[in-house]
């Protein structure tokens, strides 16, 4: 068991998951490697549960979540930790208290993981600096969003069998998306092709630094794509002049049978969810054989439980562990 | 200049009469884009220029229907880029048909139509009507702009990409200026992805208030509030930074002093894709034709002073202005019988353009050609349409002018549903004989008219 984590120890030894920015081909492979295996062993495996066992697991999410909190909560109970979320909307916040002191008042109560969500960019990585235990970014404004990448990574290796070579076609509003960023960095260190498709009105300045070849027309974006992933877009967009109409953002950057047939005909088609039907995919798209929406949810909490047990590794024995 | 995308050719009313192949003979052939100005002949046959040139100044083709020109004009017909109509509703200043027939009798042969309607061309619905409209009606070919904004409201802005598709040749917000500039700067780079150029009128709203004319001596002694030109400058300054920005495609509509064209001059040094358009007003009068406050000429942007026209008129000259359009603007005479101030802005002026334009021609300021480029081959090339040039396969849209004969505007023989003209009483020398549209004759003049 301690040589063991000692040798995994070695290929992530952060304390912290706050960005895909830095990490390593044998970091990433690390985390998907054991995600993989935690997808393909039943949920209830009685020796999972041992790795959380006495620790302290906090989601605490200033945005709403559904589906990533959710994911997390259960990754980490799979775990055997104990799983605190904070309702931030009823907390403390609202009555005006700054983000550096909620830390400082949650670091008091000694948790071991926390889980941070916040709108704005930067604030998780604030917030790790002002606690003593690990801290998971859950998304930060439009900055990042780590495990979102390492599950859309996964599921892409588990499809296709590899990361390296294949183009990636990532298409919506990639100015206001974090998953944007961190699915950059993660495919473009793990050897991908990543194309971004969007209006220039939802393109960030000089998105080509990025790494990545960018199409303002989706139907030459997607030529010969692998992997199709298609973004949320929200319906403030329209109101603030960044598109003009729900039908006009179908009609040319929507992911409709007509533009898919420009991909591999084999493309996978992703997409990170929530899903606005008939906006940026077409309802018999994100039906379709090729759609690996479903799957994505799935290692969502395979990727959250194995990034759970690497920070573990590195977390100080806890009390429970030592007894 | 990356030319439009697909282009709507809107035919002009179906009930014109075929005609067969013509050959038009001992013309001066006056062709903008080639500079060509000499005498020769222009053989017209299935709509399209068939083949022109010196040889054919004597020599008819076999079978052709042969017309003498004496030795007059023969160029290609007007493209007016900037042309108000009521349709749809205000039918009672202009219709299409009306203002069709008024192109037609003033030697413009393609009529781009204003947004500025209501309800306002903004959705692709809009569009088709007015393609609709103009196919039954309209006896030159007509062109749409739609809206950038949605209303004209400035606020949000349209399905840009769909109504390219539809045929809007160029955006526009009509008679407002876009005051926000985030949403200036969406718009153009937006609409960069689509290729659609972006056409604005330049006055800053709060700079010109409720101003009624230009800022100065004159309205201070008529104790009229002014517009200063820098309502003007400055919108012209912003929009063409946000041209570097955004890589957009831009023409400003009518500018009407030295400063707007030295912020365009230098943008065209840089390389942006910014032109410029005037009006024939800001070209031909000034504000001491005002007078004694003559409401018909109230237009905006407002007429300036004589130096400031004086430049735009050096820089037709020397080929610095894209496009010399009408700003046709019909109105009422409810709406301009009214003190100066609360008059309605605007004047007819299709009709009286190339009159008005020849008179720098006869002054001697500018030479035939590059008079009649920023009228013709200029628009064609700015708004992807095939007219505008004399050339083999282009279609036969010409105009054939005796550029001497003098006459004098009567506003009530204006064909314009509305008689608003500038020029009402002014001596015009050089006169629209025969008018063509796809090789069809629609206006020729009768003496006694």
């Amino acid at each position: 068991m301690a040589i063991s984590a000692q040798k995994q120890s070695k290929s992530f030894t952060h304390r912290h998951l706050l960005s895909t920015e830095k990490l390593t081909v044998p970091e990433i492979e690390f985390l998907l490697d054991l995600a993989d295996k935690n997808a393909d062993s039943p949920p209830q495996a009685e020796k999972k549960r041992q790795v959380l066992r006495g620790r302290t697991h906090i989601n605490l999410f200033f945005e709403s979540s559904t589906r990533t909190q959710a994911s997390f909560e259960l990754a980490a109970k799979r775990l055997g930790a104990d799983v605190m979320n904070m309702n931030v909307a009823a907390s403390s916040v609202t009555k005006g208290e700054t983000l550096i002191d909620t830390a400082i008042t949650l670091n008091a109560m000694r948790p071991d993981i926390i889980v941070v969500r916040h709108h704005a960019a930067g604030a998780v990585e604030l917030l790790s600096q002002k606690v003593d235990c690990s801290v998971i970014n859950a998304g930060d404004g439009a900055h990042q969003h780590p495990t979102q990448a390492l599950l859309d990574a996964l599921t892409i290796r588990r499809a296709k069998g590899r990361i390296a070579g294949l183009s990636v076609a990532i298409c919506g509003d990639i100015l206001h998306s974090r998953v944007a960023r961190s699915n950059i960095d993660v495919l473009n260190t793990m050897g991908a092709r990543v194309r971004v498709i969007a209006p220039s009105t939802l393109l960030p300045a000089k998105p080509e630094r990025l790494g990545v070849e960018v199409f303002t027309d989706m139907w030459k974006g997607i030529e010969g794509a692998d992997v199709v992933m298609m973004l949320r877009l929200q319906r403030e967009r329209m109101e603030s002049s960044y598109v003009p109409s729900v039908r006009e953002y179908f009609h040319f950057f929507g992911l409709d049978h007509e533009k898919l047939a420009r991909a591999k005909p084999d493309a996978l088609v992703m997409h990170p969810g929530p899903m606005n039907r008939g906006v940026e995919i077409a309802s018999t798209i994100a039906d379709d054989p090729r759609s690996v929406i479903r799957e994505q949810v799935e290692m969502g909490v395979a990727v959250r439980m194995a990034v759970l047990e690497a920070l573990a590794m590195n977390l100080p024995k806890s009390e429970a562990a030592k007894s | 200049m990356s030319g439009a995308g697909q282009m709507h050719t809107t035919t002009a009313a179906s009930s014109r009469k075929p005609a067969g192949p013509t050959a038009f003979i001992n013309a001066r052939l006056v062709d903008p884009e080639t500079n060509r100005d000499e005498p020769g002949g222009l053989y017209v046959k299935d709509g399209i220029i068939a083949d022109l040139g010196a040889s054919l100044r004597r020599n008819a083709p076999e079978g052709a229907t042969v017309v003498d020109c004496k030795g007059r004009m023969l160029c290609p017909g007007l493209i007016d880029a900037q042309v108000f109509t009521g349709e749809p509703g205000y039918e009672h200043r202009e219709t299409l048909k009306t203002a069709s027939h008024s192109a037609a009798a003033g030697g413009v042969t393609t009529m781009i139509v204003m947004p500025d309607t209501d309800p306002v061309i903004d959705q692709v619905s809009l569009v088709d009507f007015i393609q609709r409209r103009a196919r039954d009606n309209a006896i030159v070919h007509v062109h749409t702009m739609a809206a950038v904004t949605k209303g004209l409201k400035g606020e949000e802005m349209t399905e840009i990409g769909l109504l390219k598709r539809a045929g809007a040749v160029a955006f526009s917000n009509g008679k407002m200026s876009v005051a926000n500039t985030r949403v200036m700067k969406n718009a153009l780079l937006y609409g960069r992805d689509f290729g659609a150029l972006i056409v604005h009128h330049t006055e800053d709203p709060y700079l010109a208030g409720s101003g009624a004319m230009n800022s100065g001596e004159v309205a201070t002694r008529l104790g009229l509030p002014g517009v200063p030109k820098m309502a003007e400058i400055i919108t012209i300054e912003r929009d063409v930074r946000l041209v570097e920005m955004t890589g957009g495609r831009y023409h400003a509509a009518t500018i009407s002093c030295p400063e707007s064209l030295a912020i365009i001059r230098q943008a065209k040094a840089r390389g942006l894709n910014v032109t410029c358009g005037v009006s024939i007003n800001h070209l031909t009068l000034n504000e001491n034709d005002i007078g004694s406050y003559r409401t018909f000429l109230k237009v905006r942007p407002p007429l300036r002073n004589e130096s400031d026209r004086a430049a735009m008129v050096a820089a037709v000259a020397n080929g610095e202005i894209d496009t010399i359009v009408s700003s046709h603007d019909p109105q009422d005479a409810d709406v301009k019988r009214r003190p100066f101030a609360e008059a309605a802005d605007g004047a007819a002026g299709l009709e009286t353009l190339l009159a008005a334009a020849l008179r720098l021609h006869h002054s001697g300021d500018v030479a035939l050609p590059t008079l009649l480029r920023p009228l013709t081959f200029n628009p064609a090339k700015l708004f992807g349409l095939p007219g505008g040039r004399l050339r083999k396969g282009a279609p036969a849209d010409l105009i054939l002018v005796d550029l001497d004969e003098p006459w004098v505007v009567n506003k009530d023989h204006l064909r314009s549903r509305s008689k608003n003209s500038p020029f009402d009483e002014a001596k015009m020398q050089g006169r629209v004989l025969r008018t063509l549209v796809d090789g069809e004759t629609v206006f020729e003049f009768a003496a006694g008219r």
